[in-house]
């Protein structure tokens, strides 16, 4: 056969066999026809299953459901109606009527859409009766959350329409349907959300519903969304809100032994049940324009910065690892830290002069100095500031820091852990050593963090060395969580022993150090205070503002059962307001309620409202200067 | 598409952006006519070389959509390069093949011709869009045509029926059953047809091992290089498994809207499935469904029908061809249109898994319908010049 042959002979035989194959599909097969999808005589309605509820860790009802109900339309089914006693059951003018119409027709004219959503029950009391008369809409039921409490709104999230975009990539949702949007809502929406059941309605030629198609044999039952209990003790978030109020900051406090995550606060907040039905969109724009408080902003989880002194304790560790000092290793504070050659090249440090400190005063008196020169000597150990860099990098990290802790909310930042790379790009001819990134010694300097990564570093100094992964999740349906990655212990790059000292430390910064007035009688509680400087770039500019106030605890010193970070924006001292608030934290979980009645009062009505207007003032001042 | 418009000629819906393109493809055309045949054939390595830097220059400039980087994205419209390089490699390897000195049955022509063929192919899989870089290897048939040795054609034969066999049965059986089969067939030869085992023994050792890493080299790019999906779409293609709500999903849905089509269709437009958005990227890859389903079984094997006549006339016109760049080129667009067709309404139909490429002058998409315009009308042109030998 010549070759010009084998072509048409190829092209032919494709031919043929795709046409058997059409004949196959569309003239001689069943298995293809009887669809539900293919009749177009079938109605198809959904059963959403009941959203499921969420608890807190002592079985606190948070999240609750109230009905909803969506009027839907068909609009290839819509027969001429009266359209005035129509809209006035639903409270829309006829204007309002025929754009939701029309919008609906350009959706599509077969597939449901949603033509007014969310009834009050009033309206839907007497709609319901009247239905039948408007042929080509129905009512849609579903549930809307309610809130009991009017707390943590950051953690719960909430729910919202599914947008198009989405429906395209996850074919289950349909339009109108809801979906977790933010926090635990949007993490487990698989688990809350059940599967709805489906149920497809024979009609005959007057377009009325007669029963079940085919016997309901292609009807599915809808399977009930999974309550989930929490890890958070919503008593001891009530409380840190309540602490709160009227400053901007974050607390996060976790459970050493489990990786629990009890309390996480973040202010300003909002009362989720501003995020339910009609008026949601309207209170979600007011709350998202509002850049000065920016309450839809988890601090907790989102804000990085400097660490500040709680740093210092990770030093601490990484030179006795390192074996560059010993606990008794003591340095000569001069009111501060000579690092270079230049006039300026000075680190300042309150200590007197001529203070002798060792390991436990450096940390209780918070000593820069000592710092400073653990630092310089873990980095000189190393023949190149480079592999000295790298070295301190992985012990870091080891802590969680300068990447996502892999928690189960949907929202984090990285924070940032310099290596040799980060400085070699920042100085690419080269020439930097210890003495160049000496702030990272004090916290300040390329560092950032979280505050979550704060308490979690806590919880790691607590636990002497490991750590698990902080997660909101206890049980679903009532059953323990199996999650192998909140279960895995992981280990620090520090060997257990190096940590006493430090924990005999952090337990001397109350009884003698920095934290001395916040001490509570009866609870050991270890802590560090710190204070993380606040800049603000004004148009190229750095702009120094207030402090903000930080402070890490745990207790009690022995079998630690809460591990916290608190973080106050413009609180300036560690100890004027994070540290007091860390404590009565502390004392509100393990003895229910506090012994300082004064400072709980002070705590609760103070305010930073000032501070914050001051900053804002100022900025705006700087940027009109420029104009 | 919907129905609803407010205009006939709504340039915002997709069929109001295709007519646009249909439109300027006129003029596309009148260009492409009015150009000279010589033109063609003498800048072809220029056009080759315009095709491989532009698919080359996607990595550097290129936008990624759907997890590919195919396009170029210039304000409000995209081009796909890999649909216009099709024409630049057809004109290279037409000029190659024409040139006095190349000898398809010579090893060095041989491998020359290839790598005109793999170097964009190459590029296109990178991107990575291994569907649209296919057709390419195809093209190879064409070089049987034009004097390759049939064995590398029964081998390329052999090579696929071992590759599904290999998929569909795994490694281990494939080894046995190929090896069985072999030692069976050398006994045969040796015992009875006085094959000189003792001369040529080492052959069958190479034999038997090119065969064992042949198979053993598909298994292992199945498992460990293929992405899970790639996986399912072929295990649902071979029958292997079955899911219908998740991978196989396009398919199963094509299918039912097809087969929902009966005998005569549901008329234009009034396809419930197409209208209901039923069959993802039912306006790109999977058009061909709802030719199915609006016009029935009458209506969508006239397509097939129109497609194989539109198939063999090409064949014919490019054997009429004096010309061996004209006819080498001719057999090129016709490859190109065949494969397109083969493999386009195949995964339609259900008998192929889902490989992502357009369905000529069909489907949405102004790149591919231009590729598919120029490549056509150079070859026109090409034709009303066949009488002259240059």
């Amino acid at each position: 056969m010549e070759r010009k042959h084998i072509a048409y002979a190829s092209i032919l035989l494709i031919g043929i066999l795709f046409i058997f194959r059409l004949f196959y599909l569309q003239v001689i097969t069943t298995k293809y026809k009887p669809s539900p999808f293919h009749n177009s005589a079938v109605t198809i309605k959904y059963d959403y299953p009941e959203r499921g509820f969420i608890y807190d860790r002592n079985n606190t009802l948070l999240v609750a459901n109230q009905p909803s109900y969506d009027v839907m339309i068909i609009p290839r089914d819509v027969k001429p109606l009266d359209t005035l006693e129509f809209c006035s059951l639903l409270k829309i003018s006829k204007d309002d009527f025929i754009k939701r119409y029309q919008k609906a027709k350009n959706y599509s004219p077969r597939i449901p859409s949603v033509f007014l959503a969310q009834l009050s029950k009033n309206s839907y009391a007497y709609l319901q009766e009247k239905m039948y008369k408007y042929k080509g809409f129905y009512i849609q039921k579903r549930s809307l959350r309610e809130y009991p409490i009017k707390s943590a709104a950051n953690v719960l999230g909430y729910i919202g329409e599914v947008n198009n975009e989405f429906i395209k990539k996850n074919r289950y949702y349909k339009q109108g349907e809801l979906i977790g949007i933010q926090g635990v809502e949007k993490e487990y929406e698989k688990e809350l959300r059940g599967i709805k059941g489906v149920k497809y309605i024979q009609r005959n030629r007057f377009n009325k519903e007669i029963g079940p198609y085919k016997g309901g044999i292609y009807d599915t039952l809808a399977t009930l969304g999974k309550d989930l209990t929490l890890t958070l003790d919503s008593k001891l978030e009530q409380y840190g809100e309540a602490l709160m109020a009227h400053k901007r900051g974050g607390i996060v406090a976790i459970e050493p032994a489990t990786g629990e995550i009890l309390a996480l606060v973040s202010t300003p907040t909002y009362d989720p049940n501003l995020m339910v039905g009609r008026e949601r969109s309207k209170n979600f724009t007011k709350l998202y324009n509002d850049e000065v408080n920016m309450p839809l902003v988890d601090r907790g989880l989102l804000s990085q910065y400097p660490p500040g002194s709680p740093f210092k304790i990770i030093n601490a560790l990484i030179g006795l690892q390192e074996r560059v000092i010993f606990p008794e290793t003591t340095f000569y504070c001069y009111g501060g830290f000579r690092y270079g050659r230049g006039k300026n090249a000075f680190m300042k440090c309150h200590c007197h002069y001529g203070t002798a400190n060792n390991l436990n005063r450096g940390i209780y008196e918070s000593c820069n100095t000592y710092f400073a020169n653990v630092y310089k000597r873990i980095i000189e150990k190393y023949p190149t500031p480079s592999e000295g860099m790298d070295t301190w990098s992985k012990h870091v990290k080891s802590f969680g820091l300068g990447n996502f802790l892999g928690y189960d909310l949907p929202t984090g930042k990285k924070g940032l852990v310099p290596d040799a790379d980060f400085y070699n790009r920042y100085y690419p001819n080269g020439g930097w050593r210890a003495s160049t990134t000496i702030s990272n010694a004090i916290g300040q300097g390329e560092i950032l963090v979280t505050p979550i990564q704060l308490a979690n570093m806590t919880a790691i100094v607590a636990n002497r060395g490991f750590y698990y992964t902080p997660h909101i999740i206890k049980k679903i349906n009532n059953e323990p969580i199996h999650i192998e990655a909140f279960t895995t212990k992981k280990h620090t790059t520090i060997k257990p022993e190096y940590f006493e000292p430090i924990v005999q430390g952090m337990f001397d910064v109350f009884e003698k150090g920095t934290a001395v007035y916040s001490r509570v009688k009866g609870l050991e509680i270890c802590g560090k205070t710190g204070t993380a400087e606040n800049f603000a770039s004004v148009n190229g500019k750095r702009v120094q503002f207030t402090d903000h106030s930080v402070f890490i605890a745990f207790a009690p010193k022995d079998n630690p059962k809460i591990a916290i970070a608190v973080y106050i924006e413009n609180g300036y001292w560690g100890s004027r307001w994070a540290g007091p608030i860390a404590t009565l934290m502390i004392e509100n979980y393990l003895n229910g309620g506090t012994s300082r009645p004064a400072l709980e009062k002070r705590m609760l009505e103070g305010s930073l409202q000032d501070e914050y207007d001051k900053q804002l003032l100022t900025l705006q001042a700087l940027a009109e200067k420029e104009d | 598409m919907s129905e609803t418009h407010h205009e006939i000629l709504d340039f915002s819906s997709l069929y109001g952006k295709q007519l646009q393109w249909i439109g300027l493809s006129f003029l596309l055309i009148i260009i492409i006519i009015s150009i000279d045949s010589k033109f063609y054939e003498r800048l072809s390595g220029v056009f080759y070389i315009i095709s491989v830097l532009s698919l080359a220059g996607l990595f550097i400039f290129g936008a990624s959509i759907n997890g590919a980087t195919s396009w170029y994205n210039f304000g409000g419209f995209s081009i796909q390069p890999s649909e216009f390089a099709k024409v630049g490699t057809a004109l290279a390897l037409a000029n190659f093949i024409n040139e006095p000195s190349s000898d398809l049955s010579n090893f060095k022509s041989q491998l020359k011709a290839f790598l005109i063929i793999l170097l964009p192919a190459a590029l296109i899989v990178l991107q990575p869009d291994p569907g649209s870089a296919l057709i390419y290897f195809f093209l190879l048939v064409i070089l049987y045509r034009e004097g390759l040795p049939a064995y590398y054609l029964v081998i390329v034969f052999l090579a696929v029926v071992l590759f599904i066999m290999t998929l569909y049965t795994g490694f281990i059986t494939s080894i046995l059953i190929i090896y069985g089969i072999l030692t069976l067939f050398f006994a045969y030869i040796i015992n009875y047809k006085k094959f000189p085992f003792k001369r040529e023994w080492y052959k069958i050792i190479i034999l038997y091992t090119v065969v064992g890493l042949f198979i053993f080299s598909v298994d292992y790019v199945f498992n460990h290089v293929f992405d899970q999906r790639h996986r399912n779409r072929f295990s649902i293609v071979l029958g292997k498994t079955s899911d219908t709500k998740g991978i196989g999903y396009n398919t199963h849905q094509s299918m039912i809207t097809i087969g929902s089509g009966g005998l005569t269709g549901k008329g234009f437009l009034e396809g419930d499935r197409t209208q209901g958005n039923f069959v993802p990227e039912q306006h790109t890859d999977y058009i061909f469904s709802t030719v199915g389903e609006e016009w029935g079984f009458l209506g969508s094997s006239a397509v097939i029908i129109i497609f194989v006549a539109f198939l063999l006339r090409l064949i014919q016109i490019s054997e009429r061809q004096k010309s061996t760049f004209s006819r080498v080129f001719g057999y090129s667009v016709a490859a190109i249109f065949f494969f397109h067709f083969m493999i386009n309404i195949g995964m339609v139909i259900g008998l192929l898994p889902t490989i992502g490429i357009p369905l000529p002058f069909f489907s949405y998409g102004g790149s591919s319908l231009w590729g598919f315009t120029i490549l056509l009308f150079i070859f026109i042109r090409l034709d009303a010049d066949r009488t002259y030998v240059w």
